[in-house]
């Protein structure tokens, strides 16, 4: 039981991560219509400048740091590259953000090496936040939480006493509190200020906003940027929590437009559903042992190693768990192909 | 009483909460030239929308030749022998303006998505395609692509597209919105030759060319027919004039068409 | 209406089109020749891979160029060929299967045409850039397949097979590679034919219409799904049987032959070879094999240097090499070709010292990076480099800094040049309409 807690929570953190990836994803093709191929290479920029910044402001200055640097260089590639090639139309500009993120990729490569880097979490957020433990006695069982790691002893057990213990890392737990806090100021943003009216606005009729007065390429520029410091906000943190290696980018880059698809393209809403509901389908499957073959077989049937369908029912589940996010995007293109919260038709 | 080229009955349309077709009902016969007018927002675009399958109703019924239509993809409306034109002309750019006609052809003459068949070799489409040219004469420019076009060219080559297919029922969405006076007079001429015979609905503002061209006037007020009939009955007809046709400009346009 | 048409007779006149059968033969005498001048095995190796690129490239351009269709995912299909082919060939060598083997990039092209089918019809339901994303997730779904299934994709050793098998027919076994050639060269031409015709026939035109105004094909009849549909299986059918004629030629086949990196490389070299002209994939395909085979020799940077070549030809020639080329040739119609040659003179000049400077730089700062061990010195064009020597780096930066300001200054003059000729190109074309 504790241990599924620890991967339900396990999935429900890879899925905030995911969100804080593809909301920035979806309000920059929101605004602009423009598909940013580059995202899942920002983030992993963010990461290596959280690495680089690390080194010499420490995490914390990093944490804010490497966004802030990010999101400037997004916005100058928004106003030298993306706008020059706005007037070719969507596919070219989705095109140059393609181009960019093998310019990204190879410019990593060439700057930090090809082997993964050493990202230690900063003091505050090594170890454990919390522990679930379990404890069967005779004939009941108890779940109980302490915060902070938990001595030896106390999960070793005692006599009749099986004692079971999980851990929660905090910087996992970081990682879903940077994602919830993003979530909420995203929101707030949005509603209650005036540059989110403007914002809100030009989603939909960006001449007429720039007929009344507000500087509509500026605001674009804004929101590229503030995108991209969203992606390396989220890579800061991925990094360290992960692991921060050039193959980062293409590890979460097609699941995130996966996400962005199935939530319904253009749904900040849509996307936390959908990013919630990729994370959880990635992490959970991942206990489970079982195949098609032992499906069959609790139904009574047997399929041997011969039988033309072997190859693909002896999959167990947590082997195919890394196609399970795709085959759902398929499963919703046929039955559901505006998205789950879908508003936007392309 | 023959059946209706088409009808629309009691045809309800909502975006959202906003109602914006709220019962509107129409019976034109075939061979008829209808003209849709009305205020700006009375919905007469969305009904165009509604009757070539674009948008779906919300309720009511939409019947071509006495079958039901809506809920229709548009090729489906299409291929039962309806055709529309758009206000913002809506071309294929870069294909030219003999190819433009072209494609709109096909269909009818039943070549589908044949790929073992070359273009050149289709004589009756080229041939149709070139008589279409001759009409809305456009035969000289018929290597010039779509997007080169004059505005007026665009505008006739939009009217070629749509009654190149031979279909019956011809919808024209203000065939002649931002041209000058000339022009209007020679497209309405253009407009009589090629629609002779067929089934006409245009949505126009101009009331030289409403009152030159249609046989009936369906007048359309907020989402809803509130007269139907001839020129002259329509111009008398107290509702109408309180809505729409009371204004100084009306009678000048009216005026300077020599009606 | 047919008053018109009664009143005059009409004349089906069509003047034989020589320059077509000349453009053709030059083509097919091209394929036939090359191995002969190029000689080397090497070559010959070479020449083969193009000659699939082709296939592939032409394929992938039926869904970009004349469909306006962006996929990121079309190594699926030219893999899924490949797969589907050795699968026979090696049912072939054991004789369960009587297939020759010069047909057998069939049974890829079947494969190609029966997964565009399936995949293609769920692919086809959106457009635009979510039909860009549907095939991202399509082709990342094929490719974790490919692991998960080592029957058929054969793990991480891949599928290998002889293509050296069944019965001779004349004397060929398909043993030396020039014989592998010259059957690609077959299907290359054949292929090449069949697509261009494409273009010609009403599915080619109709896919063209879809691309221009997706919307309006609706309302003359035409359901724009299923011509997307059907050009989507036309891609894939070509896609397999280039896949077929790698996996004969190569005779392994493993699972990142429907990688992204693939689909990425297909799409980066259409593009940049041309999307809008029907020889500009051709061209793409020719540097792509040029690319991935010389230039990854050449330097380790060579991705970089692809990115940003294809990042600049976005930005500022979205219509690809071709596009430059037939804009040459307008003029060179014109007879206006002339006055720009010392212009373009200056500017490739100029562009070369860019490439110098900034090539030298790149080239020092990977030798830096991952040839470390190997000491400081590096050699680049003919010149020996001291990455960690600061002359080697400034004089770098000063060629590349002393290029950007030249390429400068001839750009605003080929610029204005340009103009200039494209006005007096309006004006005569002006003055022979009214004639």
């Amino acid at each position: 039981m504790d241990q599924l807690l620890i991967n339900v929570l396990n999935g429900v953190s890879a899925g905030l991560l995911l969100f804080m990836l593809s909301s920035g994803l979806t309000l920059i093709f929101s605004m602009m219509g423009v598909l940013n191929f580059a995202h899942a290479s920002v983030y992993m920029l963010g990461a290596y400048f959280g690495y680089a910044l690390t080194s010499l402001v420490g995490f914390w200055g990093a944490l804010v740091l490497a966004p802030l640097a990010v999101g400037a260089l997004g916005a100058l590639f928004e106003r030298t590259a993306l706008r020059r090639v706005h007037k070719f139309g969507h596919v070219p500009e989705l095109l140059v953000t393609f181009g960019v993120s093998y310019v990204i990729l190879e410019l990593v490569k060439l700057i930090w090496g090809l082997s993964s880097l050493p990202v230690a979490p900063p003091v505050q957020l090594q170890g454990a936040a919390f522990t679930i433990i379990q404890s069967v006695q005779g004939e009941g069982s108890g779940l109980s939480l302490a915060w902070g790691a938990v001595p030896a002893a106390r999960c070793a057990g005692s006599g009749e006493a099986i004692v079971h213990c999980s851990t929660f890392p905090a910087t996992r737990m970081f990682m879903m509190a940077v994602a919830l806090v993003m979530l909420v100021a995203l929101w707030l943003l949005l509603t209650h200020t005036r540059i989110g009216l403007v914002i809100r606005a030009a989603l939909t009729r960006p001449e007429m906003v720039e007929a009344l007065g507000h500087n509509v390429p500026r605001v674009f520029m804004l929101v590229f940027g503030s995108g991209c410091a969203l992606a390396a906000l989220a890579g800061v943190v991925g990094g360290m929590t992960f692991v921060t290696e050039p193959s980062m980018a293409a590890i979460v880059g097609s699941i995130i437009f996966v996400v962005v698809v199935v939530g319904g393209m253009g749904s900040l809403a849509g996307a936390f559903v959908g990013s919630l509901l990729i994370g959880l389908l990635q992490t959970l499957p991942l206990t489970v042992d079982k195949s098609l073959v032992h499906a069959a077989a609790a139904l009574g049937w047997r399929i041997a190693p011969g039988d033309i369908a072997y190859p693909l029912a002896k999959i167990t589940l947590a082997q195919a768990a890394p196609i399970l996010p795709y085959l759902l995007l398929v499963l919703i293109l046929i039955l559901r192909p505006k998205g789950l919260l879908g508003t936007r038709e392309d | 009483m023959t059946t209706p080229a088409l009808e629309l009955r009691d045809v309800r349309k909502s975006f959202g909460k906003t109602e914006i077709i709220r019962g509107a009902s129409l019976a034109v016969q075939p061979g008829e030239r209808v003209a849709i007018i009305g205020p700006n927002g009375a919905g007469k675009s969305t009904l165009f929308n509604l009757i070539s399958g674009r948008f779906r109703s919300t309720s009511g019924d939409i019947l071509l030749n006495g079958r039901k239509i809506d809920g229709l993809e548009p090729y489906e409306v299409n291929r039962l022998g309806l055709a529309r034109s758009f206000q913002v002309s809506n071309l294929f750019t870069r294909l030219s303006a003999f190819e433009n006609i072209r494609c709109a052809v096909l269909w009818s003459l039943g070549y589908r998505y044949a790929f073992w068949r070359f273009l050149a070799d289709l004589r009756d489409a080229n041939d149709r395609t070139d008589e279409v040219l001759e009409m809305i004469k456009l035969d000289r420019r018929r290597d010039v692509l779509a997007m080169n076009l004059t505005y007026a060219e665009q505008r006739a080559l939009e009217i070629g597209i749509t009654i190149a297919g031979g279909s019956a029922v011809i919808l024209l969405d203000e065939p002649t919105a931002g041209m000058s006076q000339s022009e209007t007079r020679r497209f309405v001429g253009l407009i009589r030759d090629v629609t002779a015979g067929k089934t006409l609905l245009t949505v126009e503002h101009d009331m030289g060319v409403v009152f030159g061209l249609a046989d009936r006037i369906a007048v359309l007020v907020y989402g809803q027919v509130i007269a139907f009939d001839t020129p002259d009955a329509v111009r008398a007809n107290p509702r109408v004039q309180e809505a729409y046709l009371g204004s100084v400009l009306a009678d000048a346009q009216v005026a300077a068409a020599g009606h | 209406m047919s008053r018109i048409l009664e009143s005059r007779p009409h004349y089906h006149f069509r003047p034989y089109n020589v320059g077509r059968w000349i453009l053709w033969g030059l083509f097919a005498l091209v394929l036939l020749l090359a191995p002969r001048l190029w000689t080397s095995s090497f070559s010959h190796t070479m020449l083969s891979q193009m000659g699939i690129a082709i296939i592939v490239c032409l394929s992938y351009n039926v869904l970009l160029g004349q469909g306006g269709m962006l996929s990121f995912g079309h190594a699926v299909y030219s893999g899924l060929g490949s797969f589907l082919a050795i699968h026979a060939l090696n049912a072939v060598s054991a004789g369960k299967l009587a297939l020759p083997v010069s047909l057998v990039p069939l049974a890829g092209g079947l494969a190609g045409l029966t997964f565009a089918a399936l995949l293609g019809y769920v692919s086809t339901k959106k457009a635009g850039t979510t039909f860009a994303m549907i095939t991202l997730g399509i082709g990342e779904l094929v490719w974790s397949m490919s692991l998960m299934l080592p029957e058929f994709f054969g793990g991480e050793g891949g599928i290998t097979g002889n293509r050296v098998a069944g019965t001779p027919f004349l004397g060929i076994t398909f043993g030396p590679q020039v014989q592998v050639y010259y059957l690609i060269a077959a299907y290359c031409f054949v292929s090449t034919a069949a697509l261009f015709a494409l273009t010609r026939t009403p599915l080619g035109r109709m896919l063209n219409a879809v691309r221009d105004n997706p919307e309006r094909v609706e309302f003359i009849g035409y359901s724009t799904q299923q011509v997307r549909y059907l050009a989507f299986m036309v891609s894939g059918f070509f896609a397999g049987i280039g896949g077929g004629l790698a996996a004969l030629n190569f005779e392994i086949v493993t699972g990142e032959v429907v990688g992204a990196a693939r689909s990425g490389a297909y799409l980066l070299f259409v593009f940049l070879g041309g999307a809008t002209f029907f020889i500009g994939p051709i061209i793409g395909a020719v540097l792509m094999v040029i690319a991935l085979v010389l230039l990854s020799e050449l330097t380790q940077a060579w991705l970089l240097y692809l990115g940003l070549v294809f990042l600049f030809m976005v930005m500022y020639a979205p219509g690809g090499i071709a596009s430059l080329i037939m804009m040459n040739l307008r003029l060179a119609a014109f007879g206006k070709l002339r006055g720009l040659w010392t212009s373009y003179l200056a500017l490739a000049a100029t562009a070369c010292t860019i490439l110098a400077g900034a090539g030298a730089m790149l080239e020092m700062t990977y030798h830096l990076q991952l040839n470390a061990a190997l000491g400081p010195e590096m050699k680049f064009m003919g010149a020996t480099l001291n990455t960690q020597g600061f002359d080697s780096w400034f004089g770098a930066a000063f060629v590349l800094a002393t290029g950007i300001a030249l390429f400068e200054v001839t750009r605003r003059e080929f610029m204005r040049e340009w103009g200039t000729i494209q006005e007096e190109i309006e004006k005569e074309i002006k003055r022979r309409e009214a004639l």
